[in-house]
């Protein structure tokens, strides 16, 4: 079970705007403990939004996105109250999912 | 008793696999990709053009290239898909995004950057394949260590 997510959605009109910031290493498999060794990649992979138990955004991330990544993004046809879940996956086949209210 | 409830801890466990959670397909092929131009041929086509109806965003100068944070947009119509590569890191493909219809074709996120590079924002609108590129230098690289 990975750290949990902040997710923040807000609605102006009939559009949401979604910002969440996940907390995960992001290890690329490139970099060097002091020994030497390689230390093994460990990223997340793919990232699913859902509003209303329909898929309002998709992301798959490689090993360059930043450690604690950070993604936003906009989707039509969300109100107040309603909740946007977000679940993650990562290369270790680790998951985690929290959901988020639109204010 | 201890043996069923094991098995039905496991039985639970695969019938909340994450792989049926999820609609695209995460492709090595693609986050293998060397270029921008082997990315769009691992996405399955072999020709893209630059558009001025895709946009990226970002600092013409990034502090630290461990946090380097890019907006893509598109406003081509029908775009459904869209993603950010970095020329000079080790695999150009750093995130991509399946858009679909309801959700507008703009995104923001942070990336690392090994060095100063061209940084692509890529789009597809109705089978076409857009490009915007920007170079974004950096003072101190985050891909090594």
């Amino acid at each position: 079970m990975g750290n949990p997510m902040r997710i923040r959605a807000g609605v102006a009109g009939d559009t949401v705007e979604v910002k969440i910031l996940m907390r995960h290493d992001m290890e690329t498999g490139q970099r060097k403990d002091p020994t030497g060794a390689v230390i093994p990649a460990h990223y997340i992979k793919t990232i699913v939004a859902k509003h209303k138990d329909k898929v309002v955004f998709d992301a798959n991330f490689g090993p360059s996105v930043s450690k604690d990544p950070f993604l936003s993004f906009k989707f039509k046809g969300g109100a107040a109250g309603d909740k946007v879940t977000v679940t993650w996956v990562d290369t270790s086949g680790d998951t985690r999912t929290d959901e988020g209210t639109v204010s | 008793m201890r043996i069923t409830a094991v098995l039905g801890a496991a039985f639970a466990a695969g019938v909340l696999s994450p792989k049926d959670v999820f609609a695209a397909e995460w492709s090595q092929k693609v986050f293998d990709a060397k270029s921008l131009a082997d990315a769009v041929k691992a996405l399955g086509s072999d020709k893209f053009e630059v558009s001025p109806d895709v946009a990226i965003t970002g600092p013409d100068i990034a502090e630290n290239g461990a946090v380097v944070p890019v907006s893509i947009s598109s406003k081509a119509p029908g775009t459904d898909f869209l993603a950010i590569l970095v020329d000079k890191n080790p695999s150009a493909m750093s995130a991509s995004f399946n858009i679909p219809a309801g959700t507008e074709a703009a995104v923001t996120t942070r990336v690392k950057m090994g060095a100063t590079s061209n940084v692509h924002a890529l789009a597809r609108a109705n089978g076409k394949w857009l490009v915007a590129s920007k170079e974004i230098k950096v003072t101190l690289g985050g891909c090594g260590g």
